[in-house]
């Protein structure tokens, strides 16, 4: 363990590292270049690599190369670089790539408010890429867990094949916190399902009983073709129906079928409560804190925190929903999640606290939400 | 063994792929990948350690027909993949294949800066002066005057001479050659994966179905026979007039530098970082 006073994007970059992430690709853009200079010193120390890209198009797309050759690999950009990502966010979803893409969200739209805090990319994450595909996203309320989701990010992706999208916040980039660091050798790590069979009878898009195919590195001899078309078990183009249905069904199945060990949330005095707090990310942070106000109010009040925001936990907030009252839903931004939440509330009635200029919501701002008659 | 088994190029296609292949009866493309096969053979690299990425396009079809590790990936964007590619896995011949709209348009930050970097990777683009696959709209290399179906007027967009864009970039080795001229196309690009850093071998080519078409330029003959009289070699162009060698398609290696690779500047700084934290230690 090493102790230490460490910025929330200091952990991302550790937590890749221990996760045993090798190569980063990245363009600098605030708030979160951090994680690109921290890498680029410590990834040359370990034979990993790093390199700066000349836009986030490109990054993403390197990352995705470099993972096809056999290297956990990572980026991280804000907001006007992960819209840039998202048409190889698409290719790394088509090509069941693992890889982890940290984006440190800024107020938006466009260049908006570089410095200042938002949630406003929520959506983005979920549906930015075109096409019905699924997706991981996960996001950190301290700089430990920041740490903690990082590797829990590389082990998903890892583990399904998927692009995982680790979702911070400003505030959660770039703030210190006392951190108890593991020693590497200590944190678990997933590897990617080798092949265990000669390269005559491999299928790189093939069925498995889990869904998640083994996945070959390029140059281990397993000589086999890797495309953004829809793609038959060989992975040769097709055109055929029952192949490109086939396809988009074990994809989707590959995450549906684990959302138990997907989803990650925190719960706090939720039995018995009649207004659930539903949050996730900083504003957590502003959560806990009213609902420790309203408790000294005697009021009955639940946090839920989301770590896993994509897929959505709808199941363990339906069920919440059915014992409590009401919910309240603090987000920065003008009402992104709070859709879902509304989704499955049921007769709970949803309260959304929202702000989205740069500031991150005050404790007193869901205090109010949760007294309002 | 038959005929097609006894061809020099039929350990190199994969059979499990059903042939025929996208490409229109005639097109230069397919005279582009077998110099490609040619030159891997005549190499005798192994077929597990090389890897064909491309964009998209007529001509980022082309590594899904060979038998090595290959992958198709979005518009524009092959260099990018090849870069991580590469620098995963160095003992990998990494060999980028694109069309000239998705090596110079959409594309073209990528090639300015993999040619800057001098990263190792071996890029083909071939040339045929028109986005084929969506059906002839103009490309960042059709000549002035020419009609597409998105310049139904004439062109008036000046082409960018791709062989010389590389150099100014800074790649290591460039060579034009064309589809007419197969065997020396073989040459060029066998020499290009041999070479250390960013290489680039421009194929000339053409298509009869859009571009040919919609200007009356006639078969796919006539344009292959078009090439052939407007191309000259870079002997004999350094003969010609400045304004005559512009009319002309100039054949052969326009550069050939030794400068460090990407991969081996890299690990210098790999050797630097473990040397400070050496001393660090100490």
């Amino acid at each position: 363990m090493t102790l230490k006073l460490m910025q929330g994007n200091e952990a991302v970059a550790m937590g890749a590292l221990a996760a045993g992430c090798r190569f980063y690709a990245g363009y600098p853009i605030t708030p979160s270049t951090e994680i690109a200079e921290v890498l680029s010193r410590q990834l040359p120390k370990l034979g990993g690599k790093f390199i700066q890209m000349e836009d986030e198009i490109a990054s993403m797309a390197a990352i995705i190369g470099a993972s096809i050759g056999g290297l956990k690999s990572m980026t991280a950009t804000s907001g006007p670089g992960f819209s840039l990502m998202q048409e190889n966010l698409g290719y790394a979803v088509m090509t069941e790539t693992p890889c982890v893409v940290a984006n440190v969200q800024r107020l938006g739209p466009s260049t908006g408010q570089p410095t200042s805090a938002s949630q406003g990319d929520v959506m983005q994450a979920r549906w930015g890429t075109h096409g019905d595909h699924p997706i991981i996203a996960l996001s950190p309320t301290s700089v430990p867990q920041a740490f903690d989701l990082t590797v829990t990010a590389f082990n998903f992706s890892e583990k399904y094949r998927t692009p995982v999208i680790l979702l911070l916040d400003e505030v959660i980039g770039h703030m210190r916190e006392r951190f108890d660091m593991p020693d590497f050798e200590n944190v678990q790590r997933v590897e990617r399902l080798g092949v265990n069979v000669p390269p005559e009878w491999y299928k790189p898009y093939g069925d498995s009983v889990s869904d998640v195919p083994p996945m070959a590195n390029f140059g281990d001899g397993y000589r086999y073709h890797v495309t953004g078309l829809f793609h038959d078990p060989m992975g040769y183009p097709t055109q055929r129906l029952d192949e490109i249905e086939a396809w988009i069904q074990r994809v989707n199945r590959k995450i549906e079928r684990n959302l138990d060990e997907i989803i990650l949330t925190e719960a706090d005095g939720l039995e018995g409560a009649q207004t659930v707090v539903v949050a996730y990310g900083a504003t957590v942070r502003s959560a806990r804190h009213a609902v420790k106000l309203a408790r000294q109010r005697r009021h009955k009040v639940g946090l839920l925190s989301l770590l896993t925001i994509w897929p959505f936990a709808e199941a363990e907030v339906a069920r919440l929903a059915q014992n409590c009252r009401r919910i309240v839903v603090p987000e920065m931004n003008l009402g992104q999640l709070a859709l879902e939440v509304e989704r499955v509330a049921g007769r709970s009635k949803v309260r959304r606290v929202n702000l989205a200029n740069g500031e991150m919501i005050h404790p007193q701002m869901i205090l109010e939400a949760i007294e309002a008659h | 063994m038959s005929r097609l088994e006894q061809h020099s190029a039929y350990n190199y296609l994969r059979h499990t792929k059903k042939f025929p292949n996208v490409w229109c009866a005639g097109c230069g493309i397919g005279i582009v990948m077998g110099a490609l096969i040619r030159a891997i053979d005549h190499l005798e690299l192994d077929q597990n350690d090389v890897a064909l990425v491309s964009g998209i396009g007529c001509t980022g079809r082309m590594p899904v027909y060979m038998d090595f590790n290959t992958m198709h990936t979005t518009h524009g964007r092959a260099l990018a993949f090849a870069t991580g590619l590469k620098l995963a896995q160095p003992r990998l011949k990494v060999i980028v294949i694109m069309g000239d709209g998705d090596a110079l348009a959409i594309g073209g930050n990528h090639f300015l800066h993999a040619a800057r970097r001098n990263m190792d990777l071996t890029a083909i683009v071939v040339n045929n002066a028109i986005y084929g696959m969506t059906g002839g709209q103009y490309s960042p290399t059709t000549p002035i005057d020419l009609r597409a179906t998105t310049a139904p007027y004439g062109n008036v967009e000046p082409p960018i001479p791709v062989g010389e864009l590389a150099i100014a970039a800074g790649a290591a080795f460039v060579a034009r050659g064309t589809v007419y001229h197969a065997v020396e196309l073989d040459r060029l690009i066998a020499q290009a994966i041999q070479k250390e850093g960013f290489s680039l071998v421009e194929a000339v080519s053409y298509c009869h179905t859009t571009l040919g078409r919609i200007n009356k330029l006639g078969t796919a003959g006539d344009m292959m026979n078009t090439i052939k009289n407007n191309s000259v070699t870079l002997s004999a162009a350094e003969k010609m007039s400045e304004e005559d060698r512009q009319a002309k398609i100039v054949r052969g290696v326009l550069r050939d530098v030794e400068r460090p690779g990407y991969l081996r500047l890299y690990d210098q700084v790999i050797e630097r970082a473990i040397a400070q934290e050496a001393s660090h230690a100490g």
